[in-house]
Formats: structure tokens, C-alpha cells, sequence
């Protein structure tokens, strides 16, 4: 009798070794601790047994009890972690399959060509001013002191909706309409469409964008200007590019200035991008001629300034590789779509 | 303006080889658009002579010549095979032996040319790296026929002077005074520190005859021309250049033609003045009057064409008829002949605007205009006409006759201009000392006289560009070298600001791209059709267009008074690609006639459009996103039938609350007729499927959805920023709802019932289905509505929200006749 127990013991560990499922297990538990288990029933015939045999059974029936409950906690965890392991393998996901992307449109290149430009100068504290697309031949040309005769003005130039209105051939009419409504400081930044009669091709759009930029105050110098274009195109291309400035002509700026540019791509080692040359032209600056900033109703002798002007489409192409200025105005959604 | 190197040198000394020169040049402001190296690589071409030419046997266009190539090839003469026309006995040409290389690489060799052997090639100018555009006309479809000043059996690149650099320098419209060999040498002497060299223009002639014995000059129009100088050459020989001086002309682009019209050209290019010649014996009367042409009159010009004149045209005339156009081109009836014994050289000075209007009204551009449009020095015009005698003398083409007749009515004191060392040293921001900018200056041949903190200026003459302060300011600037410059940042105390339009502008593309669309940009000027083509009504305002006067073609010649035609353009473009599901929109002017002299108004639109997998509701969704993120509530869309471009039972007008203040922005903005009722208060503008009518007018093969919305208003009535307000503690109770009601009865009106029958309980109406069918009665629909019940202080309890649903389904069956339906 006393040996029962073990025996049981020996009884259970086989059936659990055979054991599959939750339920085989729980067959197990109720086939020796349920009302008619095996070790209920030597439990309840203790009662025949002298005092002693009685203790000295239970002891041994209590410990074969916990042995194995804990063989069947055991068994359990076992086949859980076995059903669990079953599950993840049903639900493997192939994750090469592609991703189900939200709806997101994005902006057009030339809008966020602008943008970038505008948020450079924005944080160097230029503000965002804007002009008409018909614009008057004053302040296109008579204020930014065109000469009266500068082919520019001509026909075969410029766009005319009558002859004393046009459309603008340059964001630069801006700074008239600044100079003349604001007092300086002056520190804008103004983006916008400008029209040539260029028929379109490759590099040439009847319409395009500029972006215009005007700095007018005391004390201001070509260096400032110098200061101001060069991180410019540090934080639009990349900080390693250096500019170069050559001498140019504008006839509203005096001196007047071209910036270069290092090649962004190579680096100034020359490539298809520079045309071989490392370099790359990117704008047109110089200080505020005298006679702007009077037509302006600026004190040209207490205020200088600086004002710059740059093509959207060129900067736009440049640095997205682009190579035929018609995409922006075809909007194939395929184009527009490798900008998002 | 192409210069080449070795004719620069003439006049100034230049070590730096032609990429330091280049890269200097460049920085110092005279831009180069290309560096060209002419002959580096021809070997083995003999200067040659033609013996004489026999007919190939087999073929009806080779020649046969035997060549004279003095030792070149052993000390015989070479048999040359030839398809070249103008091959004759006598003449010189380049010949390149067995084993020549021309430039570009090409090699030359022996060999048989149907049967006879050939032991070289006569060459073509172009064979040699000419333009055709340069080649001497004699040479034309054949061989380069050589002046007969060449040793026969030199080497050709040696004799001819193959090798040579030509560099392309971008000349800026403020310096017509480097449109000249001696421009860009001062140019160069200034960059380089070499001295200047001028030319000799020493040309006179002791005793005898003297240019005013040929010759007198009027000059009616002394506003026109403000100087004249003639002078006088006879026993004119014409005939070919030397050499030297065709050369110069062909690197310099120009095409040799006669030694008369070629030391002319010569000395355009060299000192960036035309001159003109005349023959004596054609000038009636011995008189040169330059006077504007009569109205109407006709002139025929040197390359034999019939102009006719207008009354401002500025023309050279004798005492009975005009001989040539001034400054823009001679006159056939005067031209050189080759017998032409004697010639006027015309150097003179005419209005650069004058010129200008005249060669563009003719039509014609020749190099002589395009010089005088952009100006030039009239001091110039004693040396220029110096300068051609003295070369006509020195190449034998004739003999001077002295002195010379110079009318010079223009003739204009050169004052000093005030140039403050400060004021310099502001602009640039550097720390130049007064001599140092004196040095700058002088360098370019400028007189520099100091006085205290100032330099008074006086530029050369041929310096029409430098007139103040500033154009002084300029030249110490690239004489220093804007690369020496510092790098600084202006010091202020300014903010950025940008303006509410601009932000708006930003939020309304971030929501229209977070909703899946894409933006699009076209041009702002279209063809006046589109407003047909979406079908406007005739009366529309729209039709009111703004017009270009010299527009690139019909297609672009209007000022875009709406988006949408451009928008349903490139939905068309994008649908003939087969590019599926493409939603758009557009931010961008429209623009409307002002009244007279003022400008058009220019007023910000957003078109949207659309097509595959989109309809009505993902289009209204997106409006309807838009106006929530722009703070504008209480927004209505009412159904519309009678646009024309729409669908008339799925076009909506948008409106929003009405604004009273500024009450003149409720015009009707759409650009739709106006209703009986007149102008649509709040009106924003209208959306829908686009018309099938309208789709196929545009080629878009499936349904479309587009909206046009008068952008400026609502960023005139945006209130973007938000207001918190508490969340709510206490839970909602959602109740279903399915009404069966007749099909005219919108969603719109029971919303309305719902919304002010359900009062302060109700939080929320959602239409969750639409449904017609099975189980419903034709002419019905099921409406499924989900009503959420809600009090902010407490819960509701199942009897309060009960009562108020019991309610609002009294209201909704009383005002519509709907009934609930049991699911």
C-alpha cells in the first residue's frame, strides 16, 4: 500500500509522456485528482490504515500529488508554447509583398523649388513679398533704369498687353513696388512668373519663375551680398560648394555680379551636369543702383542695398536632373509623381 | 566677339597661357563663352602650285592635276586627283601630302581614284577648320585658292599661320567698346599690366591735293549724326588682300572679299567703329548730305534689294539722290567697283537710337548697326578713317589724299566725375587706399587726378558706359577682384514675416496633398477657346479677356480668366498617356480687364479635377476638408443644372456664410450666369462631374470631376487657428436610424431637420447609406443615419435620448413624409 504512491508517479509520468494535446493532459489530472482519481481513491482509504501507516502514506501520497501537478503544469506550458509556435507559423506574413500606401499627393517641382528657396531666406529673416504678373512698362523697365532703347523692351522680347502694360520678364519689378512702399530696412524675398517670347524647347519656356531677392539699409556692402549668395547655395546644394563671382552686367544693379557655383555633383572636377567646366552659373546679383533706389524714393546716399534674382526652372533642373524644362508644364502625373 | 590671340598681342603683352588668360579675363568681367584652338594638329599641308589639270578618263568630274609641291615630296612634281571645280593651272592652294593629318584627326593617304593615283589632296578652307561662313568666296564648292605670295613647298601651317586661338567673349550691352580688338586689349593690358599699344594711324600725304578739294559735308540733322569725317583715297587698286589681313578677318569671323571692303571690316573689328566707302565718281555735286530720307522714298541697297524709307530714317546723300542708309548699309548705286578709281572713307558717328529704329524697321542687322545701336565713341571716328588710309597705304591699295573733312557738330567737353575714396570703400566693403583705386583706374587708361579724399575721373573717350560714381565704383571693384572681396553678413534687426496669403496658400496645398492630390502649374496665358470649350455662357464676364498684343500664337494670346479649361487640358494630356486615377489641382491668377490704364485684377483661384476611380463625393470630401482646415464653417453646396459645363444633375454651387462687412466681395465669383436673383451672397465657387459634352470637347474618354473655387475669398474669410474645447466625460449613445422616403427629398434637408429638431442632445448626424432597390418602392430610397446623443454634464439616460429621437422622427415624417424603416 504504502508504495502505491510511487507507483502512481511512475503511472502518470508515462501517460504525460504520452500526452499531445490540452486534453490528453487534462485527462491525466482528472484520471488521478478528480473524484474518481487514482490518488483521490488512495486518499480516501486511509482511513483503514493504523495511525502511523496512515502518516507515513500521506506524506508520500502529498509529495507524488505536487510531483505531479507540477509534471502536468510542465506538460502544459509545453504544449501551449508548441500550439503557439503552430500559430506564428499559419500566420507568416510574405513581407516582400509591397506596402499599401496612404494617398498622398505632393506638390509640383517648381512650387517646391520656391519653397525651399523661400525657407533658406526666410530664415535669414526675408519676408515673402509678391508682385502682378501684368506689370507696366515703368516699373519693369523705366525704374530699373532699362535704357529707353534696350532691345529687352522690344516686341520680339516681351509680351505686351498694351504699351504701357506687359507682362513682367523679370520678378525685378518688385523692387520697385517695395522700395516705393516700404522704408527701409527693406529685407524681401519674391518668388513669382516672369514671360519672354521664347517659344518653348528644351532650355527655353515662354513662361518661367524667378525668385527675387532685395536687402536694403545702411551700411550694407558687396561683401554682405557675397555673405548672403554663398550660404545660400551652401544650404540649397550642399555645404561643401564654393561660389565664385564674376562681373557682370544688369542695368539695375552697379556694381553687378554672376555667381558660379562649384559643380554639386563632381564637385568642380568637371562632369556631364557642369558641361565639363566645374563650375555652374546659378544667378545674377549686385548692389542697388543709385537711380532704382531714387526712383524708389530711397536716399541713395544714407541706404545701399543689394538685390539678386534667380531662374526657378534652372535651379529646379539642376538639381533634380532634369532635362527638358517643357516637363513642368506638360504635368504628366508620372513626372509630377517622382517629386512626392 | 572672337578675338584672336596673336592679333590681341599685337597691341598689348600677354604671358599667361590661354587657360590662366582665360580664367583672368573671366574674373576681371569680360566673360568667355568658348576658347577655340585652331590647326594644332595639321602635319604634312604644303603650300602648292597647279601645273595643269587633265580630265580623268573614267569620270565625268575628276581632274587630274599635276601639283608643284616644290621639295616637299622628293623635288618632283605629285599627280593629284580632284572633284574640286575650281581648280585651273597657275593657281596656289594647301596641299596635304601621303600621310597628312588634318585637323580633327583625319589622315591622308596615297592612293588610286578609279584608277589613277593620287599622291595627296588639294585642300578647302573648311578642310582646314574654317567656317564656311569665313572662306573667301573663290574657294567656294572647291579648293582654298591661295593669295600668290607664298613660297611654293613651305609648310603650310607655318606660311598660312594655322595655329591660332580664338576666344568667344561675351560682351555685356553697357560695352560697346569691347566690341574691338583694342577694347579687349585694354581690357587685357588693364588685367595684365602690359602696356597698350595702339595701331599706326599716321596717314598723310605732303602737298598736292586735300580731301576737301573732293568732297564737302553737310550734316542737316546734327541730332542724327554728331560727326563726320571723310577722307580721300585715289589710284585705288582692288584686288585680294595680303594674306595677314585675311587671316585676321577669317579667325575674326569675317569673310575676306576685297582689300577696299576688307581694310574697312579690318578696322571695325580693330577699333570697334564701321566705316563705310564710297566710290568718289558716283557722289553728285562732290557733296555729302546727311539728312532723314523722304517718306515713302525707295533705296536700293549693296545686296540689291528695293527699300523703302520712312520720313526718320537718317540717309547719306549727294547733291541729287541718296547713297546710303547711314550706319546700317550702302547703297548699290555707290558700292566699289573694280575699276573704282577713288573712295570716300566715311567714318562718322550716328544716333545709337536712330540706328537702331531704322535697322530694325528695315529689317536689316549688319555688323555696322548692330555697333552703332549699342554706341560708339565719336572721338573714335579721326583715327578709325586715320587708320584705314594708313592701311590702304601701307598695302599698296592706293594713295592718300591729305588731311581730312571733319564735321564734328557733337563734339562734347569730357568732364571729371567725382569718385569719394569712402564712398568706394562702403560699397565693397573693402580698405583700399586712394592710390591703389587711382592705380585700378589708370590701368584703364583712365586720367586720375587726386584731390583730399576724393579722385576726379576722367574715363577714355570710348567709355560710353562710365557716367557716375557708381560705374567708377564698379571698375576699382573688378580691377581688385570680386574674389578678393570679403565674405560678410549684414548685420540687422529685421524679422521675417510672410504674408497670410502666402501661408494660406501653403496650408491649402498641404491639405489638398494630404488628400491624395497632386499639384499641377500652367501657363497663364491661354487660347481664348477654353471659356467655349467649358462652356461659358456668352455673357459671361469671363469672356472679358485680358490680351496679349504679340502673343507666341492663338493658343496663348489671352490672359487666363479660369483655371479649369487648363485644368481639364492636362487631365486630357494625362489620359491620353493612360495614366490611371490622377487627381489635380492648381493654385494659381486669373485674370480680369480693370478699368482702362490700370492694371488687369489679378485675383488667386484653386481648380481641381479628376478622373478613374473618383466621383462626386471624394471631390466634395476634399472641398469640404479644405474649408474645415480653413476655418470656414456652415459651408452649403446646392444643386445646379443650367452651367453648361457640368453635369446638370451633379454640379453643386458652393457657398459659405455670407461676410457683412466689406459687403462688395459678395460678387457672384464663379463666372456663372447670374440668377434671376442677381449675385450669389457667398458664393466660392462650383464643382461636379464635368459635362460629357464638355469631357469630349477636351478628348477625356471617361468621367471627370473638377471644381473651380475662388481661393482669394476664402483666404480672405479663413480663421485657421483653433480653439480648444473640452472632451467630453460622459459616454454618447448612438442610435441607427433608416428612413424610406421619396427620391427628391435630400440628405441635405433631413440633415437639417435632424440637426434643429435634435437640439442640444444631438452631437452628431453621419449619413452612413444611401440605398434604392430591392425591398424599396421605385421613386424611394432608404437614408441611413447614425445620431449620436450626448450631454456634457451627465449621462444620458435611454428615456431622455428616446424622447428626442421620437422627436426628430415626428419632425423628419411631418416636413418630408418619411417613414422608418424596419430593417
Amino acid at each position: 500500500m504504502l508504495n502505491k504512491p510511487d507507483q502512481l508517479l511512475r503511472e502518470a509520468k508515462a501517460l504525460l509522456e504520452k500526452a499531445t494535446g490540452e486534453a490528453d493532459v487534462e485527462a491525466v489530472r482528472i484520471g488521478f485528482f478528480g473524484k474518481k482519481g487514482k490518488l483521490t481513491a488512495i486518499l480516501r482509504s486511509m482511513g483503514a490504515l493504523s495511525q502511523e501507516e496512515r502518516k507515513e502514506l500521506g506524506l508520500r501520497a502529498n509529495r507524488v500529488k505536487e510531483e505531479i501537478e507540477s509534471l502536468i503544469a510542465e506538460k502544459k506550458r509545453e504544449i501551449s508554447a508548441t500550439l503557439r509556435s503552430a500559430r506564428f507559423s499559419a500566420e507568416k506574413l510574405d513581407v516582400t509583398e509591397p506596402g499599401r500606401r496612404p494617398p498622398i499627393g505632393n506638390r509640383h517641382p517648381i512650387t517646391q523649388t520656391i519653397g525651399e528657396i523661400v525657407r533658406i531666406f526666410a530664415n535669414m529673416g526675408y519676408s515673402v513679398t509678391e508682385g502682378p504678373e501684368v506689370e507696366t512698362v515703368f516699373n519693369n523697365f523705366d525704374a530699373l533704369n532699362a535704357a529707353p532703347n534696350h532691345p529687352s523692351r522690344d516686341l520680339t522680347d516681351t509680351f505686351y498687353i498694351t504699351k504701357d502694360t506687359l507682362l513682367r520678364t523679370q520678378t525685378s519689378p518688385v523692387q520697385v513696388r517695395t522700395l516705393r512702399s516700404a522704408a527701409p530696412p527693406i529685407k524681401v524675398i519674391s518668388p513669382g512668373r516672369c514671360f519672354r517670347t521664347d517659344a518653348p524647347d528644351a532650355t527655353h519656356s515662354p513662361m518661367f519663375h524667378q525668385v527675387e531677392g532685395l536687402l536694403v539699409d545702411e551700411g550694407v556692402s558687396m561683401t554682405d551680398l557675397k555673405g548672403v549668395l554663398d550660404l545660400f547655395a551652401k544650404r540649397m546644394f550642399n555645404e561643401n560648394v564654393v561660389t565664385k563671382f564674376r562681373p557682370h552686367f544688369f542695368p539695375f544693379t552697379e556694381p553687378s555680379a554672376e555667381m558660379d557655383m562649384s559643380c554639386f555633383v563632381c564637385g568642380g572636377k568637371g562632369c556631364r551636369v557642369c558641361g565639363g567646366s566645374g563650375w555652374i552659373e546659378i544667378l545674377g546679383c549686385g548692389m542697388v543702383h543709385p537711380n532704382v533706389l531714387r526712383v524708389g524714393g530711397v536716399d541713395a546716399e544714407r541706404y545701399t542695398g543689394f538685390a539678386f534674382g534667380m531662374g526657378v526652372e534652372r535651379i529646379a533642373m539642376l538639381k533634380h536632373g532634369v532635362g527638358d524644362i517643357r516637363l513642368f508644364y506638360e504635368n504628366d502625373i508620372r513626372f509630377i509623381r517622382q517629386f512626392g | 566677339m572672337l578675338v584672336p590671340i596673336t592679333w590681341l598681342k599685337e597691341y598689348t603683352d600677354i604671358e599667361e597661357d590661354a587657360v590662366a588668360f582665360a580664367e583672368r579675363m573671366i574674373l576681371s568681367g569680360s566673360n568667355i563663352e568658348t576658347v577655340k584652338t585652331f590647326g594644332e594638329d595639321v602635319m604634312g599641308v604644303v603650300i602648292g602650285r597647279v601645273l595643269s589639270v587633265e580630265r580623268h578618263a573614267d569620270s565625268d568630274h575628276l581632274l587630274i592635276c599635276r601639283v608643284d609641291v616644290g621639295t616637299a615630296a622628293g623635288g618632283d612634281a605629285i599627280q593629284i586627283v580632284t572633284g574640286a571645280p575650281n581648280v585651273s593651272p597657275g593657281i596656289v592652294a594647301p596641299v596635304a601630302l601621303h600621310g597628312a593629318v588634318l585637323p580633327g584627326g583625319v589622315k591622308i593617304r596615297r592612293g588610286k581614284l578609279r584608277g589613277v593615283m593620287s599622291e595627296g589632296m588639294l585642300c578647302s578652307a573648311e578642310e582646314l577648320g574654317f567656317d564656311d561662313k569665313v572662306t573667301p568666296l573663290s574657294g567656294k564648292n572647291g579648293i582654298w585658292i591661295l593669295p600668290d605670295e607664298f613660297e611654293v613647298g613651305a609648310d603650310a601651317s607655318e606660311a598660312l599661320g594655322l595655329r591660332e586661338t580664338v576666344v568667344d567673349f561675351e560682351i555685356t550691352p553697357n560695352r560697346p567698346d569691347c566690341l574691338s580688338i583694342l577694347g579687349m586689349a585694354r581690357e587685357a593690358a588693364a588685367v595684365f599690366g602690359g602696356a597698350l599699344r595702339y595701331p599706326n594711324a599716321k596717314a598723310d600725304a605732303d602737298g598736292g591735293k586735300a580731301a576737301s578739294d573732293f568732297i564737302k559735308v553737310e550734316i542737316a540733322r546734327p541730332d542724327l549724326c554728331g560727326r563726320y569725317v571723310a577722307r580721300i583715297a585715289e589710284q585705288i587698286v582692288v584686288r585680294e588682300s595680303p594674306w595677314w589681313l585675311q587671316r585676321r578677318l577669317m579667325f575674326a569671323g569675317m569673310r575676306p572679299i576685297n582689300n577696299i571692303v576688307d581694310i574697312t571690316n579690318y578696322v571695325m573689328l580693330e577699333y570697334g567703329h564701321p566705316i563705310h566707302a564710297f566710290d568718289v565718281r558716283t557722289i553728285a555735286g562732290g557733296v555729302i548730305i546727311v539728312d532723314t530720307a523722304k517718306d515713302g522714298e525707295t533705296f536700293v541697297t549693296l545686296d540689291n534689294t528695293v527699300r523703302t524709307l520712312s520720313g526718320d530714317m537718317l540717309l547719306i546723300n549727294d547733291r541729287e539722290k541718296g547713297v546710303g542708309i547711314a550706319g546700317v548699309m550702302g547703297g548699290l548705286n555707290s558700292e566699289i567697283e573694280t575699276d573704282t578709281e577713288t573712295i570716300l572713307v566715311e567714318a562718322a558717328n550716328f544716333n545709337s537710337a536712330s540706328i537702331r529704329r531704322t535697322s530694325k524697321a528695315l529689317g536689316i542687322r549688319s555688323e555696322a548697326s548692330s555697333r552703332f545701336e549699342k554706341g560708339v565713341s565719336a572721338e573714335l571716328s579721326g583715327a578709325a578713317a586715320d587708320r584705314v588710309c594708313a592701311l590702304i597705304a601701307e598695302t599698296g591699295a592706293g594713295r592718300i589724299v591729305g588731311g581730312a573733312v571733319d564735321n564734328y557738330p557733337g563734339k562734347a567737353e569730357r568732364k571729371p566725375v567725382s569718385v569719394r575714396v569712402a564712398r568706394v570703400n562702403a560699397l565693397l566693403g573693402t580698405a583700399l587706399a586712394r592710390n591703389e583705386m587711382a592705380n585700378m583706374l589708370k590701368r584703364l587708361e583712365m586720367e586720375v587726378a587726386a584731390a583730399e579724399n576724393v579722385l576726379r575721373v576722367i574715363p577714355p573717350h570710348v567709355r560710353v558706359d562710365l557716367c557716375e560714381e557708381v560705374d567708377f565704383i564698379e571698375e576699382i571693384g573688378r580691377m581688385y577682384g570680386y574674389d578678393r572681396l570679403g565674405v560678410t553678413l549684414h548685420k540687422d534687426s529685421v524679422e521675417a514675416e510672410q504674408s497670410r496669403s502666402w501661408r494660406l496658400r501653403e496650408l491649402a496645398r498641404d491639405v489638398l496633398t494630404g488628400a491624395g492630390l497632386c499639384e499641377i502649374q500652367t501657363y497663364s496665358f491661354v487660347s481664348p477657346g477654353g471659356v467655349d470649350r467649358i462652356a461659358l455662357p456668352p455673357d459671361s464676364d469671363r469672356r472679358n479677356f485680358v490680351r496679349l498684343i504679340n502673343p507666341l500664337g492663338e493658343e496663348n494670346s489671352v490672359m487666363r480668366t479660369a483655371l479649369l479649361p487648363n485644368m481639364l487640358d492636362i487631365l486630357s494630356g494625362n489620359f491620353s498617356r493612360s495614366n490611371a486615377a490622377v487627381r489635380l489641382f492648381e493654385i494659381g491668377n486669373t485674370f480680369l480687364n480693370a478699368e482702362r490704364d490700370a492694371l488687369p485684377k489679378e485675383r488667386i483661384s484653386l481648380s481641381i479635377g479628376g478622373y478613374g476611380s473618383w466621383g462626386f463625393f471624394e471631390l466634395k470630401g476634399v472641398i469640404e476638408t479644405l474649408l474645415e482646415r480653413f476655418g470656414i464653417g456652415g459651408a452649403t453646396f446646392e444643386s445646379v443644372s443650367d452651367t453648361g459645363t457640368y453635369h446638370p444633375g451633379r454640379c453643386a454651387r458652393i457657398s459659405i456664410p455670407h461676410a457683412d462687412a466689406g459687403g462688395s466681395e459678395a460678387v457672384c465669383r464663379s463666372g456663372q450666369p447670374k440668377t434671376e436673383a442677381g449675385a450669389q451672397p457667398g458664393e466660392v465657387g462650383l464643382m461636379g462631374e464635368i459635362h460629357p459634352d464638355v469631357r469630349a470637347a477636351f478628348d477625356i474618354g471617361t468621367e471627370a470631376w473638377g471644381a473651380e473655387i475662388d481661393l482669394e475669398y476664402l483666404i480672405g474669410r479663413a480663421n485657421p487657428v483653433r480653439r480648444y474645447t473640452p472632451l467630453e466625460r460622459y459616454p454618447a449613445v448612438v442610435r441607427d436610424v433608416s428612413l424610406l422616403t421619396a427620391d427628391e427629398v435630400t440628405v441635405g434637408a433631413v440633415e437639417r431637420i435632424i440637426r434643429r429638431t435634435g437640439g442640444k442632445l444631438l452631437e452628431q448626424v453621419r449619413l452612413f447609406d444611401v440605398y434604392r432597390g430591392k425591398q424599396i418602392p421605385e421613386g424611394m430610397k432608404s437614408l441611413s443615419f447614425s445620431l449620436t446623443y450626448r450631454a456634457s454634464d451627465r449621462t444620458l439616460t435611454d428615456e431622455e435620448v428616446a424622447k428626442t429621437h421620437e422627436k426628430i422622427l415626428g419632425a423628419i415624417a411631418e416636413n418630408t413624409g418619411a417613414g422608418l424603416r424596419e430593417i
